[in-house]
């Protein structure tokens, strides 16, 4: 089965019951398999004049309490990003795949890139905090959109699946579960307001229609949900708040693999990347390099970095400039040597062992 | 049940300038769905960004308020999602027409069955008073201080073209025909769009010869014209005179529409 399919089977299969969108190159055929499946579940597909409106379009499905979910491409992404940052603002939960390709602009629309990691955990205006998922393989476009909803419920974000053109449309065989795991949102408690805390930092959610009777705005509001917008200290708790509620778990949701945790020279990859890194491994059993394959990518799960205590060098290879191999020497002492690629295809294994060899 | 279970009165005071026409387009709107037994918890307000788009924050329902121009896609997404609510949308002509003017057509070309009051106050209020695609030609705004030398968008006529199955003109000064065309377009399925023409005297009036709230709402009166009016001159070949609107039922059809409750 295509990466994109598998997607959408995974949001299905996760009670995803609306999607909006807008037809783009690397990733309409998840639109495409969402047409076609929603109506026989009862859910609804809407294509939109575009992802501003298909943006907005999920929130709205959001707080009907209906699991709702947009999928599109850089050029896309970036007209999301005014609405992504009010999901994240409103606290609410939604699902957005991106299937990256090469950029800036229109780019390369038929190459695989992972050039949007920092637009999306940056790309609104002003602080906030959202998760981001980057899958390697189809089984975990799959899982990890599944996982996505899950998250998104639990911490009121918006969830990206960070994939990417060759993952998208990457054939591979995929195991369906007989059942996946739907945890909705906590629902808030008697006596709560709308949008008071509980102790994990997350308000229990209010669905439309259900009584609740809450206002939703974008401006800075108070625990009811009124606009509150010109008390400092309101603002500052608040925006803290939406930041800390989600770095605060990073640990505990953090999803990766390791492999030889002694090792002095380490690679950290996550998305089409780790499967370059994986082919170099066994074309070089030899060696014994370290690698970390991140599964979560946002929020950063720094402290994994200190499970390499032998760690003399991280190798970063992404297909970007070194996105998150700025974030990975934020957290270290020891170098960290982005192997970037850009055009569209993926490192090559011997290319990688190169670079490793140059640290022996 | 009563309209003022229909206001968060822990809200109050709201934002609207004196003598702003706002207050009486909620209100209608209020006394509309009142008298029309809809229920608050299967009724959403939802709006873009401006003064107009206020008012949910002033409605007991569940509302959502939300980025400016985009309050029709946000509005489909409940609709489509959860076809079962009523969804009504306040909107500015700023907000509805300059940046989100491919929402409303498209809307408008769904026939979604959601109500749409766009409060046209010919400026933006909320930064200021800068001209929008409805100032009038040769108007004084902070950004026309020459006047206006665009064309303004005919907002009726627009969401005609573009579909819409109800389509009304009104102004602050007609609050009984106001409250007639909104009571039949939120019964209406399809997309209903009701126009009202307010008075912004802070922002518009104060710049235009019109200082105080009285001249502005007579204004608005004298130069109404009314359709049936309209369409016996034309019949008999008069001229429509200067400076003249249109108020009144413009377009009424039963065109297949979206989201309409089961
Ligand atoms: C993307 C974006 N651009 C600009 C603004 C600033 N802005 C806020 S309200 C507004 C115009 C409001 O005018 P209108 O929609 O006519 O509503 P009114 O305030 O007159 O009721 C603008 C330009 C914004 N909030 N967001």
């Amino acid at each position: 089965m295509q990466g994109n399919d598998a997607c959408a089977e995974g949001a299905i299969a996760a009670g995803c019951r609306f999607f909006a969108g807008y037809p783009i190159t690397p990733s309409s055929e998840v639109a495409e398999q969402m047409a076609r499946k929603l109506p026989k579940v009862g859910g609804t597909f809407i294509q939109m004049e575009d992802e501003i409106a298909s943006m907005a379009a999920i929130i709205g499905g959001a707080w009907t309490g209906v699991r709702s979910m947009t999928a599109t491409s850089g050029p896309g992404f970036s007209l999301m990003m005014e609405n992504i940052g009010y999901a994240a603002f409103t606290e609410t939960p939604c699902v957005i795949i991106n299937i990256q390709r090469g950029g800036p602009s229109t780019g390369q629309p038929t190459m695989a890139a992972q050039g949007d990691m920092l637009q999306a955990r940056f790309g609104s205006h002003g602080d906030y905090s959202v998760i981001a998922l980057a899958p390697s393989t189809v089984q975990e476009l799959f899982d990890l959109t599944v996982k996505g909803f899950n998250l998104a419920d639990r911490f009121r974000v918006p969830a990206f699946l960070m994939s990417d053109e060759i993952i998208g449309h990457l054939r591979e065989r995929v195991e369906f579960p007989d059942e996946v795991e739907c945890i909705p949102p906590k629902p808030i408690r008697e006596g709560m307001l709308p949008f008071e805390p509980e102790d994990d930092l997350v308000p229990g959610f209010t669905p439309f229609g259900k009584g609740h009777r809450v206002h939703v705005t974008g401006l800075t509001h108070n625990e009811k949900g009124y606009p509150a917008s010109t008390d400092p200290d309101l603002h500052e708790k608040l925006v803290m708040r939406l930041v800390e509620k989600v770095e605060r778990a990073r640990h505990e949701i953090a999803d990766y693999d390791i492999v030889n945790p002694d090792a002095e020279i380490v690679f950290i990859s996550y998305g089409a990347p780790t499967r370059a890194v994986r082919q170099a491994f066994l074309d070089a059993p030899e060696k014994s390099y370290g690698h970390l394959n991140l599964r979560i990518v946002w929020p950063f799960p720094e402290d994994l970095l200190k499970k390499f205590k032998n760690a003399r060098v991280f190798l970063v290879p992404e297909m970007n400039l070194g996105q998150i191999a700025r974030e990975i020497q934020r957290h270290v002492d020891q170098p960290v040597i982005p192997i970037p690629r850009l055009g569209g295809e993926l490192h090559i294994p011997a290319y990688l062992l190169k670079c490793a060899e140059e640290q022996e | 049940m009563s309209v003022e279970d229909w206001y968060r009165v822990d809200r109050l005071p709201h934002i609207f300038c004196a003598g702003c026409g706002n207050g009486t387009i909620i209100n209608c709107t209020l006394e509309a769905v009142e008298s029309l037994g809809w229920k608050i918890d299967e009724t959403i307000f939802v709006s873009g960004i401006g003064c107009s788009s206020r008012a949910p924050g002033y409605i007991s329902t569940d509302s959502l308020h939300t980025t400016h121009g985009r309050a029709l896609p946000f509005a489909t997404g409940v609709k489509m999602a959860k076809p079962n609510f009523n969804v009504v949308v306040f909107t500015g002509d700023g907000d509805l027409s300059a940046i989100g003017g491919n929402h409303f057509i498209h809307a408008c070309r769904r026939n979604i069955d959601i109500t749409v009051i766009c409060m046209n106050n010919q400026i933006y209020g909320m930064t200021g008073g800068q001209g929008s695609p409805c100032t009038p030609k040769g108007a004084l705004s902070t950004t026309t201080p020459y006047g206006m030398d665009e064309n303004p968008f005919d907002l009726c006529e627009l969401a005609t073209a573009a579909g819409a199955n109800y389509v009304a003109r009104w102004t602050s000064y007609h609050v009984k025909e106001l409250n007639q065309a909104i009571t039949f377009g939120l019964q209406k399925p399809g997309l209903s769009f009701i126009e009202v023409l307010v008075q912004c005297p802070t922002n518009y009036g104060r710049r235009n010869k019109l200082r105080d709230v009285q001249s502005m709402i007579s204004a608005m009166k004298d130069h109404a014209l009314l359709k049936e009016k309209r369409d016996r001159l034309l019949a008999e070949g008069k001229p429509i005179p200067d400076g003249m609107f249109v108020v009144g039922t413009l377009t009424d059809r039963n065109r297949p529409a979206l989201g309409v409750k089961q």
